[in-house]
């Protein structure tokens, strides 16, 4: 019954992402005055790239096939770790943030060999940055995520939320740092403006496109799936950590359904306020990233160290 | 009490009045009258407190007590006569067309202004009000010291309101620590007023008292030109007319000197240590030092005299911060012969600038040929402060010199080098100014030198024989200060 | 100590405390003006938040009043005068380049350690939140001049001066509940003189060297040349 309700649950986060990346397409639509599309529309494209024969270069090796299954598995894998509507599920055993960073930089991994594979300007490029970026990324999210484990002396996500909820609203300006530094470098690692631009494909500023301009059809599906799954992730992560209220402490319907519910409220916000940053805000020159996520890192630091200075040490 | 009611009303009407009409030819003279007036009123004010004790205003909003009385009395004293000089000072500037009448107008106003930040210091019970009134007393002269509105006033007007006002923001601190620590009894109510503060005064943490008193110190000791956080104070003194300069060296760094010992005197209260004494001692040592050197390389007549300003309060707050009956009554008659002095010197060396048409020293020549009275009055005033016997500066020094050397013997030498030193700086500088040959073109201008005199006649006359109705008045004050019976 | 012991009441005083002193973080590395502008007001939003807070858990009116003061003269006057400045005189696209922005960032990690260390001795004698209050508000200050010397345009330096009454007006309302009306008054109505006073600075300055930068000032020297 809990392993089934487990499946359910990373079966609904998989199958929910596309949505999100509609919903967000609709309120960027709707604060930039264009016409949206229907929400559903992330699932027919998916849908229509399957149904289209993939077109492969003559120096694709095997490793070009073999990328966008590797990416996405990783990515489910990930998402079978992270608590979506409930906590107290068998994978909670493994839902640590160390093994959620590992699988990430996996599907990664195979993302930049792929775009360095086929051997184009572009791959190559994209793949550089994107290393570039995740390089200096990592450290910050480590760090936010660490400033929140500390406090529940846990790495595991399932323990901390309940410590979090346990604990009931405790202002912690740690955790207002780390909220800070997790939203940037969530930016950042989904590709969102200003750091990458996912709607465009102007060639000095791709990152992520830029790797993946060689793929079409099924592949290319399986790839945007796995990136809209993945800003799923991160927004479950940044709406469950610090604001768990709402989510499934027993395995009752009634207490699932509820979490479903309050989840879904939580991604919907966030992705209002990702699509009103992404409106406001311009797209920042490549060499400034790094400043960006410096702040990111500073931002995490701050809330490790208020931990520390303000809220253990005196 | 009325007395500090009405001289408060007083100068605050004379910040409205002369803000209104203060471009009238007969301002001067309204001016000093209204300072006439409140000199008078202190002096009524001196004899109550000296007759009947401490006075505690009914909201306890004001304190007097013997040694801020005291130097109520200087203050009005020295606001007085420098509004006689300034009269016609300020009207020759607008004849000759360096300022317009509106300038004059917020210099009248400004100076009513100041006047009353000052009276304020030194009269209120809230150690608060007393932080708010000295910043005001910056805020009030800011626009006087760049009132030429050359590049340089304007220079040293923003380096006097940027450093005082960061200076003095430490002294808010300070007193924020104080605060806390006070509130921190329990049942205690009003716990910035001074009288209050002093009753509890063995129950502060003296942990925290004594890191207040740093950050005081610091605050106030920026007001007072502490080296090393007196560059403003020359450029402030130099730019600014020499009326202004005469008050902010005779009054204003007493009166931070004034907020600094008060604070002292709590805080020794609290911590029975000697830390305050110390820090005292050596910023005071240092300043001293450090302003005596200075003084050989100027080349600014007013800054001459600033940097001597500095080197005084340098050795007051080193007098103060050794302690003790004779070291405090030593500090109080040197605040007052400073005051007096430094104050008769920025009168003359404005005549004589105003005479030159510079305050470059290398053009200054021949003042006894050209105008004697300002000459004489100028190389007695130098004299005097340079501490020759028998003027007042000589016998305070010389008390400081004896409770050195009974406190702490071996700062005898340096305090003696410095006297020295400083001694050699003004002199090379001030007589080839008053000696010599008349140079070309300079004439004769209308100076009224009654200031002068009259501050230098008292100087002597405290040089002397101090009267002992003041030495008495003095060695009540030492006893509140101190806590020892100086006789 | 641990956060979750502590009422709301300090656990937003101590948020508070670390944004406070983030913003002051924020304006020593902004070389661009208005940002520079804009998080001091921001910071001056926190402060009001901090004392309408204060006010409303002690129940003690008179900080509505200050909460009030500090809302118009520090979130709305100051600023708005310094954008007008800023915009006048056409600087709002200058970015100043910082000499060596990480060693000021250092210095001004070092200094908020510093105050930690210089308020240490007084932790035994009373509540962390009240330390951890003293010190941020201390380091607001230190920074605020560390802001001063690093940044060479009179606005930058007002801000600096303006933030440094921050942290002075932080540590009195958290640490001491606020000082007595009388002096909150005084103090307000310093800050409003000062306020103008450097927008008539800013007037002379300009008129007299043409430019807001602060090292153009170098005629007067302490040893004559």
């Amino acid at each position: 019954m809990n392993w089934l309700i487990a499946i359910l649950q990373t079966a609904l986060l998989v199958g929910l992402s596309p949505l999100l990346a509609g919903w967000l397409k609709r309120c960027k639509c709707f604060l930039q005055n264009r016409q949206p599309p229907s929400v559903f529309q992330p699932y027919r494209d998916l849908l229509k790239l399957t149904r289209k024969q993939p077109v492969l270069s003559h120096d694709a090796s095997w490793l070009f096939h073999f990328a966008p299954y590797m990416v996405l598995s990783a990515t489910v894998l990930a998402a079978s770790v992270v608590p979506f509507i409930a906590v107290d599920l068998p994978t909670s055993a493994t839902a640590d943030v160390i093994v959620l960073v590992g699988f990430f930089a996996f599907a990664r991994f195979f993302l930049t060999l792929a775009g360095l594979d086929v051997g184009t300007a572009f791959g190559g490029m994209g793949a550089s940055r994107e290393v570039t970026i995740s390089s200096l990324a990592e450290p910050a999210m480590l760090m936010a995520v660490f400033t929140l484990t500390m406090t529940a002396s846990t790495t595991n996500l399932a323990f901390a939320i309940d410590h979090v909820l346990q604990a009931g609203l405790v202002l912690r300006p740690s955790f207002l740092f780390a909220l800070f530094a997790l939203l940037l470098v969530a930016v950042a690692e989904t590709g969102r403006v200003p750091v990458d631009n996912p709607a465009t494909h102007l060639e000095l500023t791709m990152i992520h496109e830029a790797m993946i301009l060689e793929y079409s059809g099924r592949h290319l599906a399986l790839i945007e799936w796995a990136s809209q799954l993945k800003l799923m992730l991160y927004g479950v992560l940044i709406a469950n950590l610090f604001f768990p209220w709402g989510i499934a402490q027993s395995l009752s319907l009634n207490a699932l359904g509820f979490g479903l519910f309050a989840i879904l409220l939580k991604l919907a916000v966030l992705t209002l306020i990702l699509a009103f940053a992404e409106t406001a805000v311009a797209k920042m020159r490549l060499f400034r990233v790094q400043e960006y996520l410096g702040f990111a890192y500073l931002l995490a630091l701050l809330g490790m160290l208020s931990h520390i200075v303000l809220e253990v040490l005196l | 009490m009325i007395a500090v009611y009405f001289i408060l009303f007083l100068a605050l009407l004379g910040i409205v009045y002369f803000a209104l009409i203060g471009h009238r030819t007969d301002v001067g003279k309204i001016n000093t009258a209204l300072n006439g007036i409140s000199f008078l009123a202190t002096v009524w004010l001196a004899v109550t407190v000296l007759k009947h004790g401490t006075l505690l205003s009914e909201n306890k909003a004001f304190l007097i007590d013997s040694f801020n009385v005291y130097l109520i009395v200087l203050t009005a004293f020295v606001g007085m006569t420098t509004s006689i000089f300034s009269a016609p000072y300020m009207a020759h500037e607008n004849a000759i067309g360096r300022l317009n009448d509106q300038r004059l107008r917020l210099y009248y106003s400004m100076y009513q202004g100041f006047m009353l930040a000052m009276y304020l210091v030194l009269t209120t019970n809230n150690m608060g009000v007393m932080w708010v009134a000295m910043e005001g007393a910056t805020l009030a002269t800011v626009l006087l010291v760049s009132l030429y509105r050359t590049p340089e006033a304007i220079e040293a007007a923003w380096k006097y309101f940027i450093l005082c006002g960061v200076g003095i923001a430490q002294a808010l601190f300070g007193t924020v620590l104080l605060y806390y620590a006070a509130v921190q009894i329990n049942g205690i109510d009003n716990a910035l007023l001074w009288t209050v503060l002093y009753e509890h005064a063995d129950k502060l943490n003296p942990h925290i008292l004594e890191l207040a008193f740093v950050f005081l110190l610091i605050g106030y000791g920026t007001k007072m030109g502490l080296v090393p956080l007196h560059n403003w104070l020359p450029d402030a003194h130099s730019e600014g007319p020499t009326p202004m300069s005469a008050v902010l060296s005779g009054l204003l760094l007493n009166d931070a000197l004034y907020a600094v010992v008060r604070n002292k005197m709590l805080v020794d209260g609290a911590t029975h240590a000697p830390t305050a004494s110390y820090l005292m001692m050596g910023f005071g040592m240092l300043t001293f030092l450090t302003a005596a050197l200075l003084l050989h390389r100027q080349k600014d007549i007013k800054r001459l005299f600033s940097y001597s300003s500095i080197e005084h309060m340098g050795m007051m707050t080193f007098a103060f911060g050794i302690g003790g009956s004779l070291a405090t009554f030593a500090g109080l008659l040197h605040m007052t012969v400073h005051s007096l002095t430094k104050s008769a010197i920025f009168v003359t060396v404005g005549h004589a600038s105003q005479l030159a048409g510079t305050q470059k020293m290398e053009q200054i020549r021949g003042l006894i040929k050209t105008q004697p009275v300002i000459g004489w009055g100028l190389l007695i005033g130098t004299v005097a402060i340079a501490g020759f016997p028998p003027f007042g500066v000589f016998t305070s020094e010389f008390l400081v010199l004896m409770a050195t050397m009974h406190s702490y013997p071996w700062l005898t030498l340096p305090l003696l080098l410095g006297i020295g030193v400083a001694f050699a700086g003004l002199f090379r500088h001030i007589q080839p100014i008053v000696y010599g040959n008349k140079p070309e073109g300079q004439e004769p201008i209308k100076a009224n030198l009654w200031p002068v005199l009259i501050h230098l006649a008292l100087v002597l006359w405290l040089g002397l024989a101090i009267p002992s109705f003041l030495a008495d008045w003095f060695s009540q004050a030492t006893l509140l200060i101190s806590g020892e019976k100086l006789l | 100590m641990n956060a979750q012991h502590l009422d709301f009441y300090m656990q937003t005083i101590l948020s508070m405390a670390a944004l406070v002193a983030f913003t002051s973080f924020l304006m020593l590395g902004q070389g661009r003006l208005l940002r520079l502008i804009f998080v001091f007001a921001i910071q001056g939003l926190l402060l009001t938040l901090t004392t309408g807070l204060a006010a409303y858990s002690l129940d003690n009116p008179h900080l509505y009043i200050s909460a009030v003061l500090t809302l118009l003269l520090k979130v709305l006057f100051i600023p708005a005068m310094l954008r007008r400045e800023v915009l006048k005189m056409a600087m709002h696209r200058d970015v100043e380049a910082l000499k060596n922005k990480t060693l000021i960032m250092l210095s001004g990690a070092s200094l908020m350690i510093f105050s930690y260390y210089i308020l240490h001795p007084i932790v035994q004698t009373s509540n962390a939140v009240m330390i951890n209050a003293l010190a941020v508000g201390l380091s607001v200050v230190l920074l605020g001049m560390l802001l001063m010397i690093s940044h060479r345009q009179a606005i930058a330096h007002v801000v600096g001066f303006m933030s440094i009454e921050n942290g002075l007006f932080f540590a009195a309302i958290v640490a001491t509940h606020g000082m007595p009306m009388v002096v909150e008054l005084g103090v307000a109505f310093d800050v409003l003189v000062a306020a103008i006073l450097f927008g008539i600075f800013f007037l002379h300055i300009r008129t007299s060297i043409d430019s807001l930068d602060v090292d153009l000032m170098n005629r007067l020297h302490e040893v004559e040349k």
